[in-house]
């Protein structure tokens, strides 16, 4: 009976040798939420920067899905342990912004720490949604996406469909020809039924998704989706959902896997996705920008983007912080963000890595790699179309959802969903702005 | 012979409860006191601003209809739940209680699926019934039915049911067995004799010598279903379509963890185990005055 007391005491006191740090260099926490090759990356980068010099180690830590890491991230918080940076999806931007003293602004940083640092060198689109209207940056952008348009291209050619659709009437009536095609179980479909739907459907037409500018400019904003545009367009899907030329595929990416398998011919989702449809995709596909109604004036707008971007808590030491911010000045390294780009399919975060890409004729051979960029810059973006800063955006998310749920089900009008939807986000906007304003 | 025993010192009693007292404090009314506290802020996601706004999170919530509609969802869950798992599993002990060749075989392939985690069973379910991933699903297709538990509520509430059923009817199996093992064979026969049908004989013996073993498994089996069903819930549909199947215990989680409303999610806590315990109490004192011990 004593071993296992032994057996422990040993197991306990190397534990403690292994963890006890090195005391030469500072560490840097950063946790993430990247799988698969995108966990590798991440590692990678984290590996080189340590390679690269001696005072600091970036110590990288998977946490998750985005909501988990975001999570974990404000637990360790009010625990007083958080990492020094924290990777936070695109929607959890307010409440991170929100929380003054939980963060530490980026443009912030790089000046106190004294690190070369113009936000102008970033592509614009990009970091137009991590920056407050004067231009200072807040986060860091490490992942970007916008949502495209995948399709199958040996499908349209069964379906004998020449081109590649560019609006909405052509997406509908070529989903209708793939249907009597054989693809009878699903025309077309969309994965992140809000974000495609309502977010970037209204960016993408310069229309606003809620008032001042879509929440940049303040917490007191209201939604405004339930206009003539977006309410045509639910009632486009619902009648198309009758007999399946449009099935619904959830609210997150979970069902996105009809695309690879054949399933959905035309699947609308985050450009993302390249990695997977590169490995499952047993056919001939490509991408295209996201469809539009032609009769909009001014349409196609700018589209506005997904993905993460690299928060730096609050509350750290100096040298850490000098630390933190040498590693960002890292990552922004040109060849270092053309190699990102390559290796994971994200966006460039820079724009000279955007030229540098474009100059080694890298979209020639992949061209569904620009289409998001492409989309972006497509226009100077207006108010509409800067980005969106909504508080609680996830709970906001599901509850629109629900509404294009029972619209799809049948339950509802179009213009009774979308305006409860409205209603009910408005509802716990207020709540938001409650908690942020002392 | 001495049936109580007597400490020599007053101090002893008190003593050996200590660490069973301290148990109980540290994680049970410890955190209990803390919800009931954080039910009456308003706080952001950091912690960083918070102000005391008394019962506004309660009269919220009780203004609020969805509230309603997740109580009287979670009520029919809990139901379908606790009734379709304990049926099925009475039936299934019935049958293995049987003189069976094999029946240890039998026995511990009914246990298997309770060493299941939820979240795997939820998965397990999700590649058997996923619209287009499913097997079952495609089957059901082809005879006609339009299975879609992306949009259609019913098909979501039936596909959790389902799932949740299945991974509580091993528990119920287990203690099922052991009760029907516990009958004596000898009342059994006497009633054989008497010429009572063997559906006569679980009628009229068996069923009501069981009764303790179902109080129990009716009280167990609603908690289940109230609290430990969030993981298939989570895995499967994420408390869609349309909230037809958002809990309670899924919208504290929604409300809190989630959606960063942190006091709203401990009203919620609140008065979910304020409906336990009413719901326990009345078990205990309508339900039970028919149990036979």
């Amino acid at each position: 009976m004593i071993r296992r007391p032994i057996s422990f005491t040993a197991l306990l006191a190397s534990t403690l040798v292994l963890a006890s740090p090195a005391y030469a260099v500072t560490e840097i926490q950063w946790w993430h939420a990247m799988t698969g090759g995108n966990n590798e990356v991440v590692v990678k980068l984290a590996e080189e920067f340590n390679a690269s010099q001696s005072e600091y180690k970036v110590v990288p830590a998977y946490k998750g899905s985005y909501p988990d890491t975001m999570n974990a991230g404000i637990a360790a918080f009010r625990a007083g342990n958080a990492p020094h940076i924290m990777q936070v999806f695109e929607v959890g931007t307010a409440t991170m912004m929100s929380a003054t003293g939980a963060v530490k602004p980026v443009y912030k940083l790089m000046e106190e720490a004294g690190e070369k640092f113009d936000a102008k060198n970033y592509l614009p689109a990009i970091t137009g949604y991590y920056s407050t209207s004067k231009g200072e940056m807040l986060s860091f952008p490490f992942n970007s996406s916008s949502m495209v348009m995948w399709i199958n291209k040996d499908a349209l050619k069964k379906a004998d469909i020449a081109e590649i659709p560019k609006t909405w009437p052509e997406v509908f009536e070529d989903a209708k020809k793939l249907k009597a095609a054989g693809y009878a179980t699903c025309g077309f479909s969309t994965a992140w039924v809000t974000w495609a739907n309502l977010e970037q459907l209204s960016s993408w037409h310069n229309l606003p998704l809620a008032s001042k500018a879509n929440g940049l400019d303040g917490f007191d904003t209201v939604l405004e989706f339930n206009g003539p545009l977006q309410i045509k367009h639910l009632e486009t899907l619902i009648e198309l959902q009758k007999d399946k030329t449009y099935d619904y595929s959830g609210r997150t990416n979970s069902s996105e896997g009809r695309f690879t398998s054949g399933e959905c011919p035309i699947f609308l989702t985050s450009s993302g996705f390249f990695g997977q449809v590169k490995g499952a995709a047993k056919f001939d596909w490509t991408n295209a920008p996201m469809p539009y109604y032609p009769d909009v004036a001014g349409a196609p707008q700018n589209s506005i983007i997904g993905g993460a971007s690299l928060w730096v808590m609050g509350g750290k030491k100096p040298e850490e912080y000098k630390g933190v911010a040498k590693f960002l000045t890292f990552l922004s390294d040109t060849d270092r963000q053309v190699a990102i780009h390559k290796a994971s399919g994200y966006l460039p975060i820079t724009k000279a890595a955007y030229a540098k890409a474009k100059e080694q004729g890298f979209y020639k051979d992949q061209p569904y790699l620009e289409t998001p960029l492409l989309e972006l810059t497509n226009k100077e973006p207006t108010e509409n179309s800067r980005g969106l800063r909504l508080g609680n955006m996830v709970q906001l998310r599901d509850i629109w959802a629900e509404e294009i749920e029972s619209a799809l089900a049948g339950k509802k009008t179009a213009k009774q969903a979308l305006d409860t939807a409205v209603q009910r986000g408005n509802a716990m906007l207020r709540q938001f702005e409650r908690t942020v304003s002392k | 012979m001495q049936k109580q025993s007597v400490f020599r010192s007053p101090l002893l009693p008190f003593l050996l409860l200590t660490p069973q007292v301290a148990v109980v404090l540290l994680f049970f009314y410890w955190p209990a006191a803390q919800a009931v506290w954080q039910s009456f802020l308003l706080q952001d996601a950091f912690g960083l601003s918070t102000t005391f706004i008394w019962f506004e999170n309660y009269s919220e919530l009780l203004t609020q209809p969805e509230y309603y509609d997740a109580v009287v969802r979670t009520f029919v869950f809990s139901a379908a739940i606790a009734s379709s798992s304990l049926s099925f599993a009475l039936l299934l002990a019935v049958m293995a209680d049987k003189p069976l060749r094999g029946a240890g075989l039998y026995r511990t392939l009914l246990i298997w699926p309770y060493a299941v985690a939820p979240a795997v069973a939820g998965v397990l379910w999700i590649f058997m019934l996923h619209p287009s991933l499913g097997v079952l699903a495609r089957g059901l297709r082809n005879l006609g039915v339009d299975w879609n538990p992306q949009l259609n509520g019913n098909h979501a509430v039936t596909l959790i049911v389902l799932a949740a059923a299945w991974k509580q009817i091993s528990y119920n199996f287990l203690f099922f067995l052991a009760g029907l093992q516990a009958i004596p064979k000898s009342v059994l026969e006497a009633a054989a004799i008497d010429g009572a049908r063997p559906m006569r004989r679980f009628w009229t013996v068996t069923f009501p010598l069981l009764t303790p073993t179902i109080f129990f498994l009716i009280v167990v089996n609603i908690v289940y279903a109230f609290f430990d069903t969030f993981g298939i819930i989570d895995a499967m549909t994420g408390g869609g379509p349309a909230k037809a199947t958002e809990t309670l215990v899924y919208k504290v989680y929604l409300d809190g963890l989630l959606g960063g409303n942190l006091g709203s999610s401990a009203a919620q806590s609140v008065m979910l185990m304020v409906i336990v315990v009413a719901l326990t109490a009345i078990q205990f004192r309508y339900v039970e005055r028919k149990v036979t011990y």
